[in-house]
């Protein structure tokens, strides 16, 4: 598939104004990730206060919403979630209601201002003390027990886990480690997440640098990265799919681009996955290939990358063992398609300002070679 | 009439410890105080966070900074003897008083100068040197700060500003001198009393 | 009416003595606490039109998805600057602005206990905001976030000055808001007018109360984090370097234990300026007077118990994120007690529907909006899920437009003809509040559901497809309105210092002390220092708290600048208290100040040892007596 030039940008060179044009526009991979929302709905649903919760309902089916979940521990919360949100609803209800009657409603002619205050100020008093200290006490404690059996809930994983992971934070990637798994003891990809439907997996979190936080709205909360902490928590997706995840700790100049994928899938489908990975990248298969590993060779990528069954062992950036099998690049920056990729590796700055990717500078001979080798590593 | 009656009976500017200038004092004292707790709570945090030994360069000798501790306590002692001077009129003895309050507090400023001289580790070298330097640095320059206003006070007692009822600023600076000493006490059994009870 | 009219004062001998000097000197030297609330005031809202006009700059880049106008780097240093500037240079000096300017006014003073300490509060505080600015002309603005979280504003992550000028900005800054804390409480518990104890003074000055105290004991946690960040990045320390034994959390800790309270700070004298306007346009006194001034001082106590719910998802034990949970959520009763009792106040009274009361009602809603989605963040499952997600920038700007900016607007309508003598526009006024209340709905409620989405903070882009792309628009329409708002209240503002309608003495029939003086008030305050027997003087024959008798006449106190200083609780006179005459120290200390910090900043040592050097010198020359007792009779002619 070398010379399988199926993006017009592949061919020499890429400027930035081009790149532009084929920034992150929502590939078919992309766009099945989430069911279209109906921007309309959001909308009004902004604008008419209380009646918007099942429009939000509607809404989040197709955003990374928390409440539009598919995990145990995220289920558990937006149960959590809609009791807050429907006390509030209500309290906001009730209050709104008395402050505009209390503006507007006819007052019967009266003496004088005294006979106000020495007449009503006991019903004051009950009004504070009933609105403002009884009924809101009441409400929390039982939020607060609401609280309680949900945190309780969700602390621990219903079995032990199937397979730990661990996540490092990077400014701004993220590197998965299947913890473990394969004659090294690990297999170790970037910013895509694979884990078996219908069973928890295990996290530890750790960081490369400063504090990023782990986040996949539809499964769980976040739990922060942070140096010299290993935090852990767990997952469990109920309904295959690709999840959205995201940095959610301010982490400088990209967090907004750093965010990642975990795609749920039948056990079956997780373990051939995990077995493929296990693999180390695939060899050369022709001279061009073995030109495009060359290219990467010298132009030093290994440095900083490492691809399993190469001399390149990098750490600095993501392995690029299995480059190929995944959806984006850039920590969810760009869909990958040969074109983006193309793109990245020219002008990874213009794309994501200030990542750790220099922009490489090769001949568009070398450039298409590298792709075509890039392309092979499924 | 009335007026001046009330008038007559008001004093101007009592300048006793229920003057607004004595609540300033107390409340400066009160966010110092605060401001102590802060980077000690930061000691003990980072204490009960350390993997391994702690401190990480041993245990503090006490060779100078107990008879240190000893000196200030003395200090105080030497700032009330001289206040009490005062308040009864005497002159001399406010003057004497914080002399030797002055003499005392360089006295530690200097032990504590070459306490620091003799450590192995330096602020830069790793957390536990980063807080012992900067707790007892601050808490020095607090000492600095109450020395130079034992200067001013000095002066302004040796030309005879004070009287037995109208002393505030010498009472305000004793105040201020005795919350230095008792910091110095508080962060004297932090850094070198807590790590050996353990 | 609580004004004894006991001898006729001269105004004239009165005018001599307290009128602040003319030219530079007077401007320069001037220790009124009248022009230095309004000048609080003019600068605190110079800076909410700067963070205003980073907000609409951001909410410009956010109205589409993959908008790329503005460069990462400046979308950092402008959320960063929004909310350093609106947090400090804005919300709380605002309120400094109104409680300078109305307290010694509402309790019967001349001045504030410590004028010269007022104006170096002021200064600094101008310095300071002067100083974090000057970052941005040089385009290293911070941009750590205004919590400026650790290890990203290590030296290894952030090499510019760029969190330099933070962390010595906000050592400045404290300064000024510590001591014109120290001076707020101090005048609470010495200087109100005879008469005036403690359940007789007007809620502002609990809030302000309330929150001057809570300064004492947060403020420092900020200066020592910021110290010891500055620290680290300047000397190679590591309290925060996980890989030499300190720790990120340690920043964490140490900024929310100030932070939080802080987040009353701002709030509790905005509280007591709603709880003063109230009544007035409700035309009956406050209900549950004790039970509001409670709540202030039971907030600013709980608010010390609550900072680690900034921390929940740090991974903190069960244990205690529980406890900060359940003490956040114990927190909502003293301001649910507030609110009910502006509602029953209103449910009583008979409102009179004036541009400030609107404001009010709208401040009550937002008020009721940003507290409840607070307490929805404070269960700690759910804040896992909604924290650093829009959702926490929806509670914010609730609580804080609700809460701050909207009563600041209230009470500019209302106070405003006090400081300039003119009205402002009714009509204008309601277009005023329209727009903002509108707008700011508008534009804040959408982030509510921009979070539920999924959307975190903080980022200068998104991508399209990820159903974030109405709810910003409607944000950043919202956002417009809201800027007309405010936009429309200057027009009214300056259209009213040249038409609008004389205000005279109490255009509102307002029922504290400052309404029984002319507008703008003279500069001694008042010819006679009143004497005060109820909580609503200006209304004691309508409530049928006429005087009782005749009561004790009143000196004038005309020898020199002179106010009563009286007992802490009850406000018995003690003593008659000299006041200071207009000063240049404190503007020079602040000045040293400006030196030294530049010189900490620059790393120009000899430079910082001038400014020390200077702010030394300088205050020896402030505290050095102008008048010398020498013998023991010799202060005042009066003294027993
Ligand atoms: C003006 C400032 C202000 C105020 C008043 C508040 C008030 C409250 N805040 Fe908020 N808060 C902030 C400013 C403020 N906050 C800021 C700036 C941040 C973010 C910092 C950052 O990350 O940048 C923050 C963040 C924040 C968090 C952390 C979120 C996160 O980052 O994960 C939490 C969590 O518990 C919280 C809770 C609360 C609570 C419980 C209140 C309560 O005090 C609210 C109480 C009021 C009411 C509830 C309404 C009135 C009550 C009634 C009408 C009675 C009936 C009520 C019930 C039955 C519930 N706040
Ligand atoms: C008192 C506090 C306060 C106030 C009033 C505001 C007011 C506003 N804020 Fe802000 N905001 C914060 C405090 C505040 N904010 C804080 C603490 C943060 C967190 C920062 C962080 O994450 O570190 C934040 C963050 C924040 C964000 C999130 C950024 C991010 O996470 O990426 C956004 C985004 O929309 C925003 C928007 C707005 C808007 C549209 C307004 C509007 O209400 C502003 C409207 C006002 C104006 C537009 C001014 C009027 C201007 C004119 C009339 C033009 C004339 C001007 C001149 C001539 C100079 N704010
Ligand atoms: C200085 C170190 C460095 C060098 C040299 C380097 N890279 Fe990278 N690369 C990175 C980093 C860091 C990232 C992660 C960037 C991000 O997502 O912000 C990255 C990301 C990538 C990605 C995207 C991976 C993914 O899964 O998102 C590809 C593909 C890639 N680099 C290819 C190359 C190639 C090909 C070369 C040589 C021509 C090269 N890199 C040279 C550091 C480097
Ligand atoms: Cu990593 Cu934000
Ligand atoms: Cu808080």
């Amino acid at each position: 598939m070398s010379t399988d030039v199926r993006n017009p940008y592949y061919d020499g060179y890429v400027g930035v104004a081009q790149i532009r044009s084929f920034q992150i526009r929502p590939t078919k991979y992309v766009s099945a990730i989430y069911i279209p929302i109906a921007p309309q709905h959001v909308g009004r649903a902004a604008s008419v206060g209380a009646l918007l919760l099942p429009l939000i309902a509607a809404a989040c089916a197709g955003a990374p919403a928390i409440f539009g979940t598919h995990g145990l521990a995220a289920d558990r919360i937006a149960l959590l979630g809609w009791v807050c949100t429907i006390i509030s609803c209500v309290v906001l209800g009730i209050i709104t209601i008395l402050v505009v009657v209390a503006l507007v409603r006819r007052r019967p002619a009266r003496a004088s201002s005294a006979d106000d205050r020495i007449e009503h100020s006991g019903h004051a008093i009950r009004w504070i003390v009933i609105g403002g200290i009884i009924v809101p006490g009441v409400t929390l404690v039982v939020t607060f027990l609401v609280t309680l059996v949900i945190q309780a809930e969700v602390a621990n994983p219903p079995q032990r886990p199937v397979a730990t992971i661990e996540v490092t934070g990077h400014r701004w990637w993220w590197e998965v480690k299947y913890l473990g798994v394969g004659p090294s003891g690990s297999v170790v990809t970037a910013n895509e997440i694979h884990v078996p439907v219908g069973q928890p997996v295990r996290f530890e979190l750790v960081s490369a640098d400063v504090i990023h936080s782990f986040w996949v709205p539809q499964l769980a909360g976040k739990t922060d990265v942070i140096p010299g902490l290993r935090n852990t928590m767990w997952m469990q997706a109920d309904q295959p799919g690709v999840y959205w995840g995201e940095c959610a700790e301010y982490c400088g100049l990209q967090h907004t681009h750093m965010n990642f994928v975990v795609v749920a899938e039948s056990p079956a489908a997780f373990q051939s996955w995990m077995a493929q990975q296990r693999q180390p990248a695939a060899r050369p298969i022709d001279a061009a290939d073995a030109d495009g590993l060359d290219v990467f060779r010298r132009s030093g990528c290994g440095t900083c990358h490492a691809i399993q069954g190469t001399q390149a062992q990098g750490r600095i950036g993501p392995d690029l063992t299995h480059v190929a099998s995944r959806s984006r690049i850039g920590a969810g920056t760009l869909p990958n398609t040969p074109g983006n990729l193309a793109g990245w590796i020219a002008n990874a700055q213009a794309l994501k300002p200030g990542s750790g990717m220099p922009t490489m500078t090769l001949s568009a001979r070398d450039l298409r070679t590298l792709l075509a080798y890039l392309e092979t590593l499924k | 009439m009335a007026a001046t009656a009330l008038l007559d009976r008001l004093p101007v500017d009592r300048a006793d410890a229920r003057s607004p200038g004595r609540w300033g004092m107390v409340l400066l004292i009160t966010t110092e105080a605060s401001f102590f707790a802060y980077l000690l709570f930061s000691y003990f945090y980072l204490a009960s966070m350390a993997r391994g030994a702690w401190p990480p360069t041993g245990v503090p000798a006490l060779q100078l900074a107990l008879p240190n501790t000893v000196i200030l306590i003395v200090s105080s002692g030497t700032m009330w003897w001289g206040e009490v001077g005062i308040r009864n009129g005497n002159q001399g003895r406010l003057r004497l008083g914080l002399l030797v309050t002055l003499v005392l507090g360089l006295t530690f400023l200097t032990i504590q100068g070459v306490e620091y001289s003799r450590k192995t580790f330096t602020p830069a070298s790793s957390a536990y040197g980063s807080l012992f330097f900067t707790i007892t640095g601050f808490h020095g320059a607090h000492v600095f700060a109450g020395l130079l206003m034992n200067v001013v006070i000095q002066v302004r007692a040796w030309l005879g500003h004070f009287t037995a009822r109208r002393h505030l600023a010498v009472s305000n600076i004793a105040l201020y001198w005795h919350f230095v000493d008792v910091v110095w006490i508080v962060v004297f059994a932090s850094l070198y009393l807590t790590p050996r009870l353990g | 009416m609580a004004i004894t009219t006991a001898p006729t004062a001269s105004t004239d001998r009165l005018t001599t003595i307290w009128e602040t000097s003319p030219g530079l000197y007077g401007i320069l030297a001037s220790v009124d606490h009248k022009t230095i609330g309004k000048r609080y005031l003019v600068t605190a809202f110079v800076f909410f039109l700067l963070g205003g006009l980073e907000a609409a700059v951001m909410r410009w880049q956010l109205t589409r998805p993959d908008t790329h106008l503005l460069a990462p780097e400046v979308y950092n240093q402008l959320f960063t600057m929004h909310g350093v500037t609106m947090i400090f240079l804005f919300a709380s000096p605002i309120l400094s602005g109104f409680s300078n300017y109305l307290w010694p006014l509402m309790i019967g003073a001349r001045d504030m206990a410590f004028p010269r300490v007022n104006a170096l509060s002021y200064w600094t505080f101008l310095m300071s905001g002067i100083f974090l600015y000057s970052s941005v002309v040089i385009g290293q603005a911070p941009d750590g976030g205004w919590f400026a979280y650790v290890p990203m504003t290590e030296q290894a992550y952030s090499p510019g000055l760029n969190m330099d000028f933070y962390a010595l900005g906000m050592i400045f800054l404290a300064i000024s808001t510590t001591i014109g804390a120290i001076n707020f409480v101090v005048t609470f518990f010495k200087l109100r007018a005879p008469g005036m104890s403690v359940n007789r003074v007007p809620i502002i000055l609990w809030g302000t109360l309330s929150a001057s105290i809570m300064i004492v004991f947060a403020a420092p946690a900020l200066t020592a984090s910021c110290i010891l960040l500055y620290f680290d990045r300047r000397f190679g320390m590591h309290f925060f370097d996980a890989a030499n034994g300190g720790h990120p959390l340690l920043w964490q800790h140490l900024f929310w234990m100030f932070g939080h309270p802080w987040v009353y700070i701002v709030v509790l004298p905005a509280i007591g300026l709603a709880s003063d306007m109230i009544p007035t346009f409700a035309r009956r006194p406050l209900a549950g007077y004790t039970f509001v001034a409670l709540s202030t001082i039971t907030t600013a106590i709980l608010g010390f118990g609550v900072w680690v719910h900034h921390m929940f998802a740090t991974g903190l034990p069960q244990l205690a994120t529980t406890f900060f949970s359940a003490a956040s959520m114990m927190i909502t009763i003293p301001s649910g007690v507030a609110i009910l009792a502006w509602i029953a106040t209103l449910w009583y009274g008979r409102p009179v529907l004036k541009t400030p009361l609107l404001f009010m009602a709208g401040f009550i809603v937002l008020f009721v909006i940003g507290g409840l989605n607070g307490v929805m963040t404070a269960p700690v499952p759910f804040d896992w899920q909604l924290t650093d997600s829009y959702f926490i920038v929806a509670h914010i700007h609730y609580v804080l437009v609700g809460i701050n900016v909207f009563p600041v607007f209230g009470a500019f309508y209302y106070w405003l003809p006090k400081m300039t003598g003119h009205m402002l526009s009714e009509r204008l006024g309601r277009w005023v509040f329209a727009l903002m209340f509108v707008g700011g709905n508008l534009a804040f409620f959408p982030m509510h559901i921009a979070g539920m989405l999924g959307m975190p903070r903080r980022i200068y882009t998104y991508q399209a497809g990820l159903g974030w792309d109405t709810v910003n628009l409607i944000t950043t329409v919202g956002a417009y309105v809201f800027a007309v708002g405010v936009g429309l209240f200057l027009v009214d503002f300056f259209r009213s210092l040249r038409h609008g309608p004389l205000a005279g003495n109490n255009p509102w029939d307002g029922s504290t002390l400052e309404w029984s003086v002319s507008s703008p008030p003279p500069s001694y305050n008042f010819a006679v220092l009143p004497t005060v027997r109820s909580r609503y003087p200006l209304w004691e024959d309508r409530l049928g708290e006429a005087p009782r008798g005749g009561g004790a006449a009143v000196p004038v106190l005309d020898d020199g600048r002179e106010t009563f200083g009286t007992s802490a609780l009850d406000s018995d006179p003690e003593e008659v208290l000299r006041m200071p005459d207009d000063s240049l120290w404190p503007v020079l200390v602040s000045l040293a100040l400006l030196i030294l910090f530049y010189g900490l900043l620059l790393s120009l040592w000899w430079m910082a040892i001038v400014g020390v050097t200077g702010v030394m010198v300088l205050m020896v020359g402030w505290f050095w007596p102008s008048r010398i007792p020498t013998r023991e009779t010799a202060l005042s002619p009066r003294e027993p």
